[in-house]
C-alpha cells in the first residue's frame, strides 16, 4: 500500500516493537512463516496505530485508547490453567464442543477432543506455524493491508486453533472456542476456520476475561466458506471491565452458502470489532445480526464490510444499540457492490437505543454501488426509551426497572430471532437478561 | 368503614396549565360511579393523576385509596394495591408478546403484595378461560401487545387485562370510544362480570350510551376541573337531552 512511513512515536507503539524485537525467537514457525511475520510488523510499523483521521478508525481511536503495550501473554501454567477451567460458561451444559484458548494458547488438554465426527480435523495454529509451510502462508497470514489490527496479528499471533470441515461433512455438535484471559497481559490469537464445499458447522465463540486487569486481546479469526456451506457463526464479547479487545472476522465465502452471523457485546472497556465478509461466488445468502449493551463508559465499535464480489447474493444486516451511562457505541457498516455482483439485494439497519443523556451511539452506515441492477438499502435510528410505553407497563404493576428491561428486550429481541440453534439463542438471550438484571 | 377511593380538594396542573380545581370525591366498594362532562373537563387528567402518570403536578389536595396516600405511591405500587385504569387508548408494544406482558404483570404485582407468582401453565390457562369469555382469538395472545389490533380488539385486551389483574378499583376512561355496538356490548359484559361488593369503578364517558351498558350508582358531572352536579342514573339522561352547554356555563 502508499501508507506515507512516519516515525513511530507513542508509548504503546514504541511498547509494539520492543515486544516485537525481543519475541523474534519465541513466536513458533520457521523461516517462511517468520518473514511473514516481519513484512507484517512492517506493515503495521509504517502506518502506526489507527486514528480518527483514518476514515475505518473515524470514531475510534486506539491511539489514545490504547495508552500502552503490554507484554506478551506468557504460555500458561498450572495457576492459569486452573481459573480458566469455567472458560465459556455461558455455553455450558449444552453438549458443545469446547475448545479453551487461555491467553492466547490452545490448551488441548483442557478442550474436548474426543469422538471427533468424520470430517473433523481441530489443531493447534502454533502446531500449523511450525509446520512452516509455504503453501499455507496466504491462509496463515491473511492479506489485509490495510488493517493495524491484522497486521500487528499476523506479527505477533503465537497460537490459537485451525479447525477444518471436510467437504459435505454435516457437523451437527456446535463448536465451541471459549477464549479466557487470565492474566494483565496481551494476546495475539489467530484461528483459522475452513468450511469445505457443501459442509455444515455452527461455531460459537466466547471471549472474557478478569475485571479490573487492563489486558488486551488482539483476535483474528479466518473463515473460509466453500460453495454450499452452511455455517452459523457467534461471537460473544464479556471481557473484563478494564480489557481492550480487538477482533476481526476475515471471511470468504463461495457460492450457494449460507452464513449466519451473530455478534453480541457486553463486556470489555474498549472493543472494537471488524467484519469484513467477501460474498465471492453467486447465489450465497448472508445474515448478519449484532447487539452491543453497554454501561459505565463502555467504548464499543463494530465496523463492517460486506463485499458483493458475485451476482444474485442477498445479505441482510442489523445491529442494535442499548448505551447507558456515559457508554458510546459505534457502528459503521459499509455495503460494497462490485461492478459484477448484478441482482445484490443488501439491506442494512442499525438502531441505538440511548438509555442516559450522556450516552452516545455513533452510526455510519455507507453503500458503494458499482453495478446497476441492485436492490440495497439502509437505515439508522437513534432514540430514547417511550416514556408512554413505560407508563403503560408500569400502570399494570410492572416497577420500572423491569418495564424498561422489557422494552429493551423488545428492541433487540429480533437480532437473535434467526438463531438455528435453540441452545445458541437461549445462551444469547440470557447473557442479555443478565446484563440488563445489572441494571439494577 | 374506610372508602374505596377518596379525593379530596385535589387541584392539578400539566405544563404550567390548571387542569382539575378541587376536586372532590369518594367510592366505596361496590359502587359505579360515572363521571361525565365536556370535552377539556379534565376526565383523563382525573384518570392519568389517579393511575400515575408523569407529567402531571399535583399543587392541592389529597387521595386516600383503601385508607392510604395514594399520590406517593409510585405507578406499579398502585397497580399493585388494586388500581386499574383501562386507557382510553392502549399502547402497541412491538417485540413484547401479549402473554409474556400479562404474565409479566401478573406476578409482578403478585410479587409485590408477598404472593407466590403463578406459574407459566397457570397463568395460560387462566387467560385463555377469560380470553374465550371475551371473544378474544387465542392466536392474539401471541402477537406482540396491541400490535395491529382493531380498536375493539385493544378494548377488549383491557377488559382482559382487568379480569386478570382483578383489582378493587377500576378507572375506565372512555372505554366507549373507537367501538361499534357490538365490541360495546362484548366490553360491557366483561366489565359487568366484575361488578362485585368488594371491587369499585369509575366510567368516565362522554356519552351516556355506554351507561345503558355498565348501569351506574352515581352519576357525576365533572365541569373545568370539579364535580359540579351529582345524581342518580337518570342525571346521566338528562344531559343526554340537554347537552352539557349549561355546566360549562357554569364553570366559566
Amino acid at each position: 500500500m502508499n501508507a506515507t512511513l512516519r516515525p513511530i512515536k507513542n508509548k504503546a507503539e514504541l511498547g509494539l516493537a520492543e515486544l516485537f524485537a525481543a519475541a523474534g525467537q519465541r513466536l513458533p514457525g520457521g523461516p517462511a512463516i517468520a518473514k511473514l511475520r516481519a513484512i507484517a510488523f512492517d506493515r503495521f510499523a509504517a502506518a502506526g496505530l489507527p486514528h480518527p483521521r483514518i476514515e475505518a478508525w473515524k470514531y475510534t481511536d486506539l491511539r489514545r485508547l490504547m495508552a500502552e503495550a503490554k507484554p506478551l501473554a506468557a504460555l500458561p501454567d498450572a495457576a492459569a490453567r486452573s481459573r480458566a477451567a469455567d472458560a465459556g460458561g455461558l455455553f455450558a451444559g449444552l453438549g458443545f464442543r469446547r475448545l479453551v484458548i487461555i491467553d492466547g494458547s490452545f490448551v488441548p488438554e483442557l478442550s474436548d477432543l474426543a469422538d471427533m465426527e468424520a470430517g473433523l480435523t481441530i489443531q493447534a495454529m502454533a502446531s500449523a506455524f511450525a509446520a512452516d509451510d509455504l503453501g499455507q502462508a496466504a491462509r496463515l497470514s491473511p492479506a489485509a493491508e490495510d488493517s493495524a489490527a491484522v497486521s500487528l496479528n499476523s506479527a505477533l499471533a503465537a497460537d490459537g486453533v485451525v479447525v477444518e470441515i471436510a467437504p459435505e461433512a454435516r457437523i451437527e455438535r456446535p463448536i465451541h472456542l471459549a477464549f479466557v484471559t487470565t492474566t494483565e497481559a496481551a494476546s495475539f490469537v489467530k484461528s483459522l476456520v475452513v468450511i469445505g464445499n457443501g459442509a455444515r458447522a455452527t461455531l460459537v465463540e466466547s471471549h472474557e476475561g478478569p475485571d479490573r486487569c487492563g489486558y488486551q486481546v488482539n483476535s483474528v479469526l479466518q473463515m473460509l466458506v466453500g460453495d454450499r456451506g452452511e455455517v452459523e457463526h457467534v461471537k460473544v464479547i464479556q471481557e473484563g471491565d478494564a480489557a481492550l479487545h480487538v477482533g476481526t472476522l476475515l471471511g470468504h465465502v463461495g457460492s450457494q452458502a449460507i452464513l449466519r452471523e451473530y455478534g453480541l457485546i457486553t463486556g470489555g472497556a474498549v472493543v472494537r470489532n471488524e467484519l469484513t465478509l467477501r460474498l465471492a461466488g453467486e447465489r450465497t445468502t448472508a445474515t448478519l445480526h449484532g447487539a452491543s449493551l453497554l454501561a459505565g463508559r463502555q467504548h464499543a465499535d463494530t465496523t463492517l464490510l460486506v463485499d458483493h464480489q458475485a451476482p444474485h447474493c442477498e445479505s441482510r444486516e442489523v445491529f442494535k444499540s442499548v448505551v447507558d451511562d456515559e457508554a458510546r457505541a459505534v457502528f459503521q457498516g459499509r455495503i460494497t457492490v462490485r461492478p459484477d455482483a448484478q441482482k445484490t439485494d443488501g439491506k442494512m439497519m442499525a438502531r441505538g437505543l440511548l438509555l442516559s443523556d450522556a450516552a452516545e451511539f455513533n452510526c455510519k452506515p455507507e453503500l458503494e454501488i458499482f453495478a446497476d441492477d441492485v436492490q440495497c438499502g439502509h437505515g439508522s435510528t437513534t432514540g430514547a426509551l417511550d416514556d408512554e410505553l413505560k407508563f403503560y407497563l408500569q400502570a399494570r404493576g410492572i416497577p420500572e426497572k423491569q418495564a424498561e428491561a422489557l422494552l429493551i428486550q423488545a428492541f433487540v429481541g429480533e437480532v437473535f430471532e434467526s438463531v438455528a440453534q435453540d441452545g445458541v439463542r437461549e445462551a444469547l438471550l440470557a447473557a442479555m437478561t443478565a446484563w440488563l438484571d445489572g441494571r439494577g | 368503614m374506610t372508602a374505596l377511593l377518596e379525593i379530596r380538594d385535589l387541584q392539578a396542573e400539566i405544563d404550567g396549565r390548571q387542569i382539575l380545581n378541587g376536586l372532590t370525591l369518594t367510592v366505596n366498594a361496590g359502587e359505579i360511579h360515572a363521571i361525565m362532562g365536556p370535552n377539556g373537563a379534565g376526565k383523563s387528567t382525573l384518570s392519568y393523576v389517579l393511575a400515575g402518570r408523569p407529567g402531571y403536578e399535583i399543587t392541592g389536595g389529597e387521595v386516600f385509596f383503601r385508607g392510604e396516600d395514594l399520590l406517593a405511591m409510585e405507578p406499579d405500587e398502585r397497580a399493585a394495591k388494586g388500581l386499574f385504569l383501562a386507557f382510553q387508548y392502549p399502547l402497541e408494544i412491538p417485540g413484547v408478546a401479549t402473554l409474556t406482558f400479562l404474565r409479566t404483570a401478573l406476578n409482578a404485582q403478585r410479587k409485590k403484595r408477598g404472593e407466590a407468582e403463578m406459574s407459566s401453565p397457570d397463568v395460560l390457562k387462566r387467560v385463555r378461560e377469560l380470553a374465550k369469555e371475551l371473544s378474544i382469538d387465542a392466536e392474539m395472545l401471541r402477537r406482540p401487545l396491541n400490535v395491529g389490533f382493531s380498536g375493539g380488539e385493544k378494548k377488549r385486551n383491557e377488559t382482559l387485562q382487568m379480569a386478570l389483574l382483578e383489582p378493587k378499583l377500576c378507572v375506565l376512561d372512555e372505554t366507549d370510544s373507537g367501538l361499534d355496538i357490538d365490541a360495546l356490548k362484548v366490553v360491557a359484559t366483561g366489565v359487568n362480570q366484575l361488578r362485585s361488593q368488594e371491587r369499585g369503578m369509575i366510567v368516565i364517558t362522554h356519552y351516556q350510551r355506554l351507561l345503558d351498558y355498565i348501569v351506574p350508582d352515581v352519576v357525576h358531572v365533572l365541569s373545568a376541573g370539579r364535580i359540579v352536579r351529582t345524581g342518580g342514573r337518570e342525571l346521566a339522561l338528562e344531559l343526554e337531552a340537554t347537552g352539557y352547554a349549561r355546566y360549562q356555563d357554569e364553570a366559566a
